[in-house]
């Protein structure tokens, strides 16, 4: 397959440090002239995979194509592309000219062909008369200037950006987002950028793709991204949201938050449950209650600058962040609706809790190197193979890491209008899903507890 | 990357063959006898042989007290200097340092004439002293340092906590400066106990330390128990090693 | 008055320390042969130690010329090992990074003469008869660690994407070493190269058991030999009194270039 539009390609990219898996199975190209964020918290693997493009380090399987050929082995000097780096990492023994013309000089560019250069580049990020500057005596803003023309003076086919805006602060960093959209349009090369900063992503990029524990969780544009979230991780971590359990009736009808509404999405079968996400700027919110689908009480209203943030209990238990421009006092009675075409349907990643595990005697069963007694049973011998379920609500977290039958730290966690959806990663490296309605924090550590009752033992398929 | 850890390569090798290799033929020799064959003769040698452990123990003796007296008369000095009410300038500080760049048999020979000219009978006292010469600057400068470089805070959360400066002192600063003490320790306690050219002028030969006669026993081609003997010292010098590792992983938790 | 006392006792102190040097510094300008005697002033030792008219100058002269050639060419070669080392070092991970910070660290805290026998013992061990070669490795060996100490700081506070820079710039990795690493670098191959030159220099134990028995002389095994055979000879105490000076003058040196660069860094 070789497309003459696509100018890089990742196929099935995987790398490990050590024991941890940093990429798994990363598959996606990117397209001429565009500008593609990969976008994650800390940790996805978003930066590793920058480096591997930039060639700093090897993909432990995979390959990577830039105009259809194959650069895996192609050590990083060699390679078409150039990166600005977090941090910028600017030679500190140079000055901003020596410091642009470095790679001109590597290439022996004659002497006045590099001046001019280096004039242009200096010009375009608005840093002429710099020249002569000591680059540890510029400002944050004009370092990263510095770093940013240091690699396109070379003319890269991409340019790479690693969190390039991170140590800036907010009003510099709003700027400099203008400038680096202005830029990416002038020079009409590829950018691959990478941020954690979900509102940078949505207004720099024509392409998005989210990253969350080494895999790609959604390439889309902006708009995608925001409006049809594939899946609870990319809601909660683009924008705002309401991100609730619900059921899918059947076609265009889905059941949440105790009521039934009707959507515009379809083929999720009859009675299969779903999550549901509702941005809080689509809930609307009137003082009325006649005509609403459904009704609620506020409980806090704050001003955001723009719009006000309000939460709302609803009259069947559950706590929603509506956004508005006007204020609804606290304890006022409010009318609730939501248009079909604001909810988004996902999929459930998972429904409970399933475990490999291996049976050791009648009523004890082993997983997560660590046996556990359950219900009495016959039906399997001892050392078969099975799988256990346990459900979200079943597994009981407490405050001591040391008095549960595992420990942990809380990974992860989800809101969801009534309870909390926990992903709790056992010291082993296991994930258990917690649903519950204590408050708890991410990085809070925990034990974990399984009543014998709440372990269900099921044949395994294979 | 992982290209550039082999960078270190030429240097592992080295290190293998110039400080490993040696340190275990030091093992080696010391349960040989002198035509090779596997013995622990040196050993027993050395136990039985009273006029050696003697030596032993008196190396050991001068040794804890040079570093104690050190401690006593340094860390005061270490706490004026870096205090910045009491002591402004930096040249104070540098007079300190000096003394440990120059040659320490020189300062050593220049200490004994003194004791000479000063009519002072050499023995165990002007080796104490001396000793106590030659190292109080490797005992204050590791304490000096940490003081220095203590946040402040620390003692004005103490006071703000009610505590009175005796308190401040006792409580927090001695605890934290703990490392510089311990690092201290290490510099003056080693080389004292392992020393042996500082002796002899000290004492005129009068008083014999342990160094002495390793190096006796290696000149004179008693290699074997030479080798034993140093394998005793090593010990002696793995056992006070282990106290700085084990103290800096108290004073890690407790900071 | 606690500041008068704390004064009084720092310059007590300071007084008692340089007190033998002093001492030793005032009759390095008489002539008299037994110290303490003072016959009145003279340089006439200062001229005897340059003219070489004095017994056995010729063999003095010749122990500070292998002092000094020994300590140059030990720290070149230990600055040249320790700063690829570190690189290398500072690269590593995990296990390997544990053995060799382990490994360079027992020559600096071994004392001198158990890396002087042990060294003793490897060159017997070897067959290789001891000399100039066998001090100068020695003294390379405590050395290195010293120049690695100065140099792997240097590594952990520089940005770690510099070298990775370079290469995406289109340096090949030599020419990112030449041309970013080592310059960055030299601050510390500096301060390492002065540190192992002046421990060279200072060294007693481990020459004495690797120079065999060809006679071979440094400074500090000279001076060792000449006070077992009876006391100071007049000529040390104004060799005594010049390498104080000379240190003295190197640390304000090293001084004033620090607070300069501390001054650089505030602005």
């Amino acid at each position: 397959m070789k497309n003459k539009d696509y100018i890089i390609e990742f196929r099935n990219i995987s790398k490990s440090f050590g024991e941890k898996c940093i990429l798994d199975d990363i598959s996606f190209y990117v397209k001429k002239g565009e500008f593609i964020t990969l976008l994650g918290p800390s940790g996805c693997g978003k930066t590793t995979l920058l480096r591997l493009l930039g060639g700093f380090g090897n993909p432990d399987k995979g390959e990577i194509l830039i105009n259809g050929e194959n650069i895996t082995d192609i050590p990083a000097h060699q390679r078409p592309v150039n990166t600005v780096f977090q941090r910028y990492a600017l030679f500190p023994h140079l000055d901003v000219y020596e410091n642009i013309a470095f790679g001109l000089k590597l290439q022996k560019v004659p002497t006045d062909e590099i001046d001019k250069r280096v004039r242009k580049v200096l010009k375009m990020v608005s840093m002429t008369d710099y020249e002569d500057r000591d680059v540890e005596s510029l400002s944050g803003g004009q370092q990263q200037r510095v770093a940013i023309a240091r690699a396109i003076v070379n003319q890269p086919k991409v340019l790479l950006l690693d969190e390039p805006l991170a140590a800036l602060d907010l009003k510099m960093r709003k700027d400099m987002q203008i400038e680096l959209k202005e830029m990416h349009r002038k020079l009409g090369i590829t950018f691959i950028y990478v941020t954690h900063d979900q509102e940078e992503a949505l207004t720099l990029s024509d392409t998005i793709v989210v990253m969350n524990e080494g895999k790609i969780q959604q390439i889309g544009t902006p708009t995608d991204i925001y409006n049809e979230p594939q899946n609870s991780f990319v809601a909660d971590f683009i924008g705002e949201s309401n991100i609730l359990n619900g059921k899918m009736v059947r076609d265009k009808l889905v059941e949440f938050v105790g009521h039934e509404f009707e959507c515009v999405d379809e083929g999720f079968g009859e009675n299969v449950d779903v999550d549901v996400v509702v941005r809080p700027e689509d809930i609307y919110i009137m003082n009325r209650t006649e005509g609403a689908q459904f009704t609620g009480k506020v409980k806090s209203c704050t001003f955001k600058g723009v719009h006000y943030e309000m939460f709302v209990d609803t009259e069947s238990g559950y706590e929603l962040m509506i956004q508005d421009y006007n204020a609804f006092e606290p304890e006022a009675e409010v009318g609730l609706i939501i248009r079909p075409a604001d909810i988004q349907v996902m999929k459930k990643e998972r429904t409970c809790n399933t475990f490999e595990a291996e049976i050791v005697d009648e009523n004890h069963v082993k997983f997560f190197d660590e046996t556990f007694e359950c219900k009495p049973q016959d039906k399997f011998a001892a050392g078969e193979k099975v799988k256990v379920e346990v459900k979200f609500q079943k597994v009981e977290l407490i405050d001591h890491p040391e008095e549960g039958m595992l420990s942990g730290e809380v990974h992860f966690l989800l809101y969801k209008g009534d309870h909390y959806h926990l992903t709790v990663k056992t010291d082993e490296g296991y994930h258990i899903w917690v649903d519950t309605n204590d408050i708890w924090d991410k990085g809070d550590l925990v034990g974990i507890n399984i009543a014998p009752k709440d372990i269900k033992i099921v044949k395994c398929d294979d | 990357m992982t290209k550039r850890s082999s960078w270190a390569l030429p240097y592992a090798i080295f290190l293998v063959l110039f400080v490993a290799l040696p340190l275990i033929l030091i093992m080696v020799y010391a349960f040989q006898d002198g035509s090779g064959n596997f013995t622990f003769g040196n050993f027993t040698k050395f136990f039985k042989d009273a006029d050696a452990i003697g030596t032993f123990a008196l190396s050991l003796e001068v040794a804890i007290e040079t570093t104690a007296v050190c401690i006593l008369l340094g860390y005061p000095a270490a706490w004026i200097l870096a205090n910045r009410k009491l002591n402004k300038s930096a040249v104070t500080i540098v007079l300190f340092i000096m003394p440990m760049w120059i040659n320490a048999l020189m300062r050593t020979l220049a200490t004994a004439e003194l004791f000479h000219v000063l009519g002072v009978q050499l023995g165990k006292g002007t080796l104490l002293i001396g000793m106590v010469y030659d190292y109080l600057p490797f005992m204050i400068y590791p304490i000096y340092n940490i003081l220095n470089k203590m946040d402040k805070s620390y003692a004005e959360a103490a006071r703000d906590l009610g505590a009175t400066p005796w308190q401040v002192f006792w409580k927090v600063q001695v605890p934290l400066s703990m490392p510089g003490i311990i690092s201290g320790v290490m510099m003056v306690f080693m080389p004292t106990v392992s020393t042996f050219a500082i002796s002899e002028f000290l004492t005129n030969n009068k008083i014999k330390l342990f160094g002495t006669i390793i190096q006796e026993n290696i000149n004179s081609s008693m290699w074997n128990y030479g080798a034993a003997l140093s394998l005793v010292m090593l010990v002696i010098i793995g056992i006070t090693s282990l106290l700085q590792d084990n103290k800096k992983e108290v004073s890690g938790g407790t900071v | 008055m606690k500041r008068i006392l704390a004064k009084c006792y720092i310059w007590l102190l300071l007084a008692v320390l340089y007190a033998p040097i002093v001492f030793i510094a005032v009759f390095s300008f008489t002539e008299s042969k037994v110290l303490g005697n003072w016959t009145g002033f003279s340089t006439k030792l200062y001229s005897n130690l340059f003219t070489g008219t004095m017994q056995g100058t010729g063999s003095l002269m010749l122990a500070i010329k292998n002092t000094l050639v020994i300590a140059l060419i030990a720290a070149t070669v230990s600055t040249l090992l320790g700063t690829i080392a570190a690189i290398g070092i500072h690269n590593m991970r995990g296990k390997g990074k544990q053995a060799m910070t382990f490994l360079n660290n027992i020559p600096m805290l071994n004392p001198d003469i158990i890396t002087g026998v042990s060294l003793f013992l490897l060159f017997v061990f070897l067959h290789i008869s001891q000399g100039y070669l066998t001090v100068v490795l020695a003294h390379i060996t405590f050395c290195t660690p010293y120049v690695v100490l100065n140099v792997l700081p240097k590594l952990t506070q520089m940005n770690p994407n510099i070298y990775e820079a370079a290469l995406d710039l289109g340096a090949t990795p030599f020419q990112a070493l030449r041309k970013v690493l080592l310059p960055l670098l030299k601050p510390g191959m500096i301060s390492g190269f002065i540190m192992a030159f002046t421990m060279s220099l200072d060294d007693f134990a481990v020459t004495f058991f690797t120079r065999g028995t060809i006679g071979l002389d440094t400074l500090s095994t000279y001076i060792y030999t000449d006070a077992r055979k009876g006391g100071l000879t007049p000529e040390l105490r104004p060799l005594i009194t010049l390498m104080f000076v000379g240190i003295l003058i190197l640390l304000i040196v090293i001084n004033i270039r620090q607070i300069r660069n501390s001054s650089n860094d505030e602005e």
